[in-house]
């Protein structure tokens, strides 16, 4: 196919202008034990292109699956109409696109070898787990999940850029439910949306501690049951990797996208509360915050090569000691903003252009233990896990609320409370990070549903966190 | 493609050997997709893209092999079976299903929107020429969306619309911005242009300097897409029977009969007036009308052929998600024209945002407010309002607290295309509070 694939973009009649073509094949199964019975099967196999042109002075692109000789060809034509129309009302200088020709390959972990994928055992594992979820009546639903996506995504351009990138992804996940008394309480296995999801082999889900976890999540979510609302009041906060994955996520990488800086978002998804003019010298958060968009970490959910418009990644600093320094953002927009960006132009699929979206967005670890995280604090609560979010269009004022909660005394953890959640606002926020755990303390996960973009696109993202604490935080429980 | 359709469901049936059955399930588009940014073009293509999932059902046994296709029928013909061939080899490894449940009368349909719209070339040039010097941002959806399903029973039914959604905001003030949009099936662009003009009046209203608020209670108007924020939350699961037996349905007290919303509410699946086929995955037909809530009072869940297997309930053609795809709440008796008389000191909401349960077990909800919002004194717009979040109960809100619906209702078509391009929209009224919670 690869072969077939550049021979049918070289007979396009692409001379005198730029023409790239991405070519993504994506294999998707799903395997699910839910209360018991096994779910219905599907086997995805979807594949296509989008041939996106430079042309007349204006861009455009046309997505197909059609991925014959003709259907390429009339993609073409109708890029190049597209073309012609933004040259005419384009809302930025199209000399400003980049025009990027890379070559070679990247494989990530485990793409290269044929997966252990035997349905039949791993739906007898699964169902093993989903057996030992249910511990107690009070648990009325459970259900344990794996999928696998297989990709492949090739990028030509006729000024002889090649590239060929091949990927796998795992997503492992179980959530519980408990009912008892008019109250519902869930608990899941790195939350209710697969925030174990990471690239690699089967054996990745030993390494997160998958098989096996069933019966503590199960058994938390019959003490969360019985457990009194969390309080209300200001105290310090200790937040598990499972919730500071999604801190990170939107209060630090959606204000840093670049495309939401300069306006494209604010329709649908938002503005920012970050300007240009902050990079280089804004105090983001305390001295202690060190935020990194980092491939480097393979097996983390988002690390690749290259990105969909072929810029190679690297890791550098977004934030370093609590100082801003650039933004997520593609070349496009690094020159729209006249701002250093990264190598994150990335679309959900063949189907949907590239826009600047966060790929891995880790926070580096400092150097306390857990146990030091939470001998000092005085009052205060852990959480972990999230289960609810909401952030304001320029993600500024959020309030998330967790699965888990445990309340902390005089450098002690004490009692499990239920409906932990916090509110506050960015800009605030991170000031008051007072301590970040140790390696051992980090975790790398992720998710696969990170929506944004008009088109709409649900996309990949990496998060390796470790625990962190924050002083005097606005914390409330539930309505009971 | 309707030919393409059943001529590739024919090959499928023609290939069937003893006691297998199938569904296929097909979903297409071709859309043409411009995003617009400072009233002028940020980003256009177009997407073609067809999707076919075919199940395979030996008794108890069911898989499904989902592609896509390229459109040309030999090709897809031998792509289709060789599917057949793998979802053959599939079935011995899997277990009975004991929700396994589809469609045992045949029931056809057919319904055709052919285009009244110009190439989208033309409606996006429209836009820019007109929207050139101003500060909108948006996103134009053009083109036909298909919807298809084909059994062994030899039951067919096909959906073809070709419409336009054009989901547009004005900004200006820094942060401040008025929300619109069109959509349908016939391009105006004078009617575009009065819009954008109008958009531009509401501005000048937003130019005034902000008010922000304390926390607190306040009496508050909700705009009908307001209404719809809350709506689209609770059809994330609350209304779905899988939830509600499960007891994760954030309005469980509400079906059990525990809490009640005002006398006011009632909400139905109005599948005869929305845009969304009125047939599902395998094979059930839709109810024109479904009621869901009356008076205050739940009536009805959606109920999937899976869940009505599992739970031993009567399926409504409730789709597997078992979200409602075309809500239509029935009007008050608030005239819009006195909306700001009846309010007289509170916000005026037009818009809510980034909605989540804070509270599932007792449907208390938090959320942000976005895009032309005021502070209304004595039934006078005085300021609009810099952003605030909201934490408080849909008991409450949609319970004592409600007031009034207005009589006017809004028909609002969901812009979202994750994947594909939705069929959703949703009919509304305004809705008047004696309060709502503003917490930050």
């Amino acid at each position: 196919m690869a072969d077939t694939l550049k021979t049918l973009f070289e007979a396009l009649p692409t001379e005198g202008f730029f023409c790239s073509l991405r070519h993504v094949r994506a294999h998707r199964e799903t395997l699910t034990v839910r209360r018991g019975v096994p779910q219905p099967v599907t086997l995805t196999e979807d594949v296509g292109v989008m041939l996106s042109v430079v042309a007349q002075g204006g861009h455009g692109y046309a997505a197909t699956s059609d991925v014959s000789l003709a259907g390429l060809q009339r993609a073409l034509e109708r890029a190049l109409q597209w073309a012609a129309l933004h040259a005419r009302h384009a809302a930025y200088e199209v000399s400003q696109y980049p025009l990027m020709h890379p070559v070679g390959e990247y494989c990530g972990p485990g793409a290269n070898q044929a997966l252990d994928w035997h349905r039949g055992e791993l739906f007898a594992r699964l169902q093993q787990e989903a057996d030992a979820c249910r511990i107690d009546p009070r648990i009325v639903e459970w259900s344990v999940t794996l999928g696998r996506v297989d990709e492949e995504h090739r990028y030509l351009t006729n000024g002889g850029g090649d590239t060929l990138q091949r990927f796998r992804y795992l997503m492992p996940g179980i959530v519980i439910t408990a009912f008892a008394d008019g109250e519902t309480q869930s608990r899941s296995f790195g939350g209710q949306y697969n925030g174990y999801c990471q690239q690699g082999g089967l054996g990745m889900l030993q390494a997160a501690g998958f098989w096996g976890a069933g019966s503590k999540v199960a058994d938390e979510a019959l003490q969360l049951l019985q457990a009194p609302n969390c309080p209300s009041e200001r105290m310090d906060l200790l937040l598990m990797p499972e919730q500071m994955m999604l801190q990170i996520h939107e209060s630090i990488g959606h204000p840093l996208e670049l495309d939401r800086i300069l306006g494209d978002e604010r329709n649908m998804a938002g503005t920012s509360f970050v300007t240009p003019d902050m990079f280089g010298h804004y105090q983001y958060g305390s001295s202690l915050l060190n935020v990194t968009y980092d491939p480097s970490i393979r097996e983390e959910f988002a690390s690749y090569g290259w990105d969909d418009e072929g810029h190679a990644s690297e890791k550098v600093w977004l934030i370093k000691d609590g100082i801003l320094q650039r933004p997520l953002g593609s070349p496009l927009s690094q020159q729209r903003a006249g701002l250093t960006g990264v190598a994150n132009a990335r679309a959900s699929g063949w189907h949907r252009a590239p826009i600047d979206r966060m790929a891995n967005l880790n926070i580096e670890p400092g150097t306390q233990s857990l146990a030091e995280l939470v001998a000092g604090i005085e009052h205060g609560v852990l959480m972990d896990t999230n289960v609810s979010w909401s952030i304001d269009d320029s993600r500024n004022k959020f309030q998330f609320g967790c699965e888990w909660g445990q309340l902390i005394e005089n450098g002690e953890l004490k009692g499990v409370v239920k409906n932990p959640n916090y509110r506050g606002i960015s800009a605030n926020f991170w000031r008051s990070l007072s301590a970040v755990g140790d390696v051992h303390t980090r975790k790398v996960m992720g998710t696969p549903y990170c929506g944004k973009g008009e088109p709409n696109q649900v996309i990949r993202v990496g998060h390796a966190s470790p625990a962190c604490v924050f002083r005097n935080i606005e914390v409330f429980g539930g309505a009971a | 493609m309707q030919a393409w359709f059943e001529q590739l469901a024919d090959a499928v049936s023609s290939q069937l050997q003893g006691g297998e059955g199938f569904t296929l399930w097909f979903s297409g588009e071709r859309s043409d997709f411009v995003r617009f940014n400072h009233g002028q073009i940020r980003q256009a293509g177009q997407v073609f893209q067809l999707y076919l999932t075919l199940q395979l059902i030996q008794g108890q046994k069911q898989a499904a092999h989902s592609f896509s296709m390229q459109g040309e029928l030999a090709h897809d013909r031998e792509v289709l079976l060789a599917g057949l061939h793998t979802l053959r080899g599939l079935l011995p490894q899997l277990q009975d299903d004991p929700h396994l449940m589809l469609a045992d009368t045949r029931q056809d349909s057919c319904r055709i929107e052919p285009s009244r719209l110009p190439d989208a070339t033309q409606i996006a040039a429209d836009i820019a020429v007109t929207a050139a010097g101003t500060d909108l941002v948006g996103i134009l959806a053009v083109g036909p969306v298909y919807y298809a399903f084909a059994n062994h029973l030899g039951q067919r039914n096909w959906q073809e619309t070709t419409s336009f959604n054009f989901d547009w905001s004005l900004h200006a003030c820094g942060d401040k911005a008025v929300k619109r949009g069109q959509a349908g099936f016939e391009w105006d662009a004078a009617a575009f242009a009065a819009d954008l003009h109008a958009a531009g009046q509401q501005l000048i209203l937003l130019s005034r300097p902000a008010r922000t608020l304390q926390p607190g209670a306040y009496r508050a108007y909700l705009a009908p897409a307001a209404v719809g924020e809350l709506f689209t939350l609770f059809n994330w699961e609350a209304l779905s029977a899988q939830s509600i037996h499960s007891k994760r349905s954030a309005l469980l007290k509400l079906v059990e009969g525990e809490r009640q919303f005002s006398p006011l509410v009632s909400l139905s699946e109005n599948t005869a007036a929305g845009l969304a086929p009125d047939f599902q995955g395998e094979g059930f037909r839709k109810p024109k009308r479904l009621c869901l809530i009356e008076h205050g009072q739940f009536v009805h869940a959606l109920v999937s052929p899976r869940s009505a297997r599992e739970f031993g309930l009567a399926s409504n053609g409730a789709d597997g998600s078992e979200s409602a795809n075309s809500f239509d709440m029935a009007a008050g008796q608030l005239a819009q024209q006195d909306v700001l008389r009846q309010l007289d000191t509170g916000l005026y909401l037009n818009n809510l945002w980034y909605l989540n349960y804070s509270d599932r077990s007792h449907c208390r909800i938090t959320g942000m407010t976005r895009f032309a919002c005021f502070w209304v004194e004595q039934g006078e717009l005085v300021a609009p309002l810099n952003v605030m979040r909201f934490d408080d109960s849909l008991y409450r809100m949609l319970g004592d607290q409600l007031e009034a619906l207005t009589i006017e209702r809004e028909w609002l078509v969901d812009p979202m295309s994750y994947d594909s391009r939705s069929s959703s929209s949703m009919r509304l009224p305004g809705a008047l509070l004696s309060s709502l919670q503003l917490v930050l």
